[in-house]
């Protein structure tokens, strides 16, 4: 089986394309490299056959390398993106790591640094390959969890959820404590256990970090699958849940806001609403807004759009997005405009866990 | 070499985002403004549209709205209503980011 990856080349300078073609063909995995010579070409490429790195320069007449890679990382996100350029401006080399871009390189001028090129490349071609052991990413939380108890570690657990964060004690294969948020011992545990993505890091053991928790992990980890599969089954009985779900009570909790919306793409009415008699007026204007500064920011190459604030004197609104899944915040109008983005991370990363 | 230079290439140029401040009226129509020339009138006209237009339907759904900041990576750009027209203000921004090879 060919395993090959396949690199695409874009510059307009076809002495450059020839020189680079030549260059590239030293990378040890031995890629397959295609040429473009502008952007339009590029495009037109990648929608024939799949790529899987593209190496592109900035300065192309028409289409630029940053309208390229805007275009290459919204369709392709899976894609390796390098720019490989002589421009040496730092707005540019922060607009192109802002679009996602995986490497900005200025193009190389000595032996060394063209070897230096080649490995990162190399780097790059080999992330997410079929060889290595990827199989962290796929396990959830319990499964951490039990791995560390079974082999009798001691370690802090450090998860975070979006602007979320909780830990959990762990002692010669223990649980003897969490904490998220307010909560504490097993009330913090179980809320940590209903996340549903996230990511972890191993703090070192604190061995004097006081025991709350005596239960075993075993009977633990059962209580909070049944819990989970519980709520869960209530959600799905009828298709729509009987009672209020754990995220929609820590949200009511969340001071000063008055209001969400989420709404899914190429829906009229939103997927939900909270706190609005009449939700389908300020849904059309968040969906309106959102799309409008989202073309906005592709014609600025100003990168992908973050969020909006709009301030009001009866009430603050903020607009974001995760995912296909947009989000339209209502806050009461005293609430601080500088604090409005952390809140506003907070309620979609509690809405999406 | 000016005869020549007749048949060189123009050089490519990137659009450099800038930091400045303009005033459009409610036709959208720029009033005043310290944003350089060489950032493209298109562009401005095009930024003053969006955010006219964000107020006017705010006001529509029953959100009447004084400020409004939007956020990208590259950009902020934050505008204030005067009275159907608005005081637009546009922050590059300048982030830190890896180093380069040396």
């Amino acid at each position: 089986m060919d395993t090959h990856h396949r690199i695409l080349l874009v510059d307009d300078e076809p002495d450059l394309l020839d020189m680079y073609q030549q260059v590239l063909k030293q990378l040890p995995s031995q890629p397959e490299i295609h040429t473009a010579g502008s952007g339009t070409r590029a495009l037109a490429m990648l929608e024939a056959e799949p790529y899987r790195l593209i190496v592109c320069d900035l300065k192309m007449p028409k289409m630029d390398g940053l309208q390229v890679l805007s275009i290459v990382r919204r369709k392709y996100p899976e894609m390796r993106t390098v720019v490989l350029t002589g421009v040496t401006d730092e707005q540019f080399r922060s607009r192109v790591y802002a679009l996602g871009v995986d490497l900005f390189w200025n193009k190389p001028s000595s032996e060394q640094e063209t070897k230096m090129f080649l490995e990162c490349l190399e780097s790059l071609l080999g992330r997410g390959a079929e060889a290595g052991f990827r199989g962290v990413q796929s396990k959830s939380l319990m499964d951490i969890i039990q791995l560390e108890c079974i082999s009798q570690s001691s370690s802090v657990l450090r998860i975070t959820n979006g602007p979320l964060t909780g830990r959990i004690w762990i002692l010669d294969g223990e649980l003897v404590d969490g904490e998220a948020g307010d909560l504490a011992g097993e009330a913090a545990l179980q809320k940590i256990l209903s996340w549903r993505a996230g990511n972890f890091e191993l703090l070192p053991c604190e061995p004097a970090h006081p025991r709350t928790i005596f239960k075993s992990y075993n009977a633990l980890l059962l209580e909070s699958a049944q819990a989970l599969d519980e709520s869960r089954g209530a959600a799905q009985a009828d298709g729509s849940p009987a009672a209020p779900q754990p995220p929609l009570v820590d949200l009511s909790r969340i001071e000063g806001l008055e209001f969400l919306l989420a709404m899914a793409p190429g829906q009229a009415t939103p997927q939900m609403a909270r706190g609005l008699e009449n939700p389908e007026h300020m849904a059309k204007w968040a969906r309106q807004t959102l799309q409008r500064f989202r073309e906005l920011g592709e014609r600025l190459q100003a990168g992908p759009l973050d969020h909006i604030q709009a301030l009001g004197p009866q009430r603050h609104v903020t607009l974001a997005a995760q995912g296909k899944t947009e989000f339209c915040v209502g806050w009461t109008h005293t609430m601080n405009p500088e604090r409005l983005r952390d809140m506003t991370r907070k309620v979609v990363a509690l809405w999406a866990s | 070499m000016g005869f020549l230079s007749r048949f060189t290439k123009p050089a490519p140029t990137l659009l450099r985002l800038r930091s400045g401040s303009f005033t459009v009226d409610r036709e959208g129509t720029v009033v005043v403004g310290t944003l350089p020339s060489s950032f493209p009138a298109a562009l401005v006209k095009d930024i003053a549209g969006q955010v006219l237009a964000a107020f006017r339907e705010g006001a529509e759904a029953q959100l009447p709205l004084s400020e409004i900041v939007i956020n990208y990576p590259g950009l902020r750009i934050a505008a204030r209503d005067l009275r159907g027209g608005a005081l637009i203000f546009l922050s590059a921004k300048e982030a830190c980011s890896p180093a380069s090879p040396a």
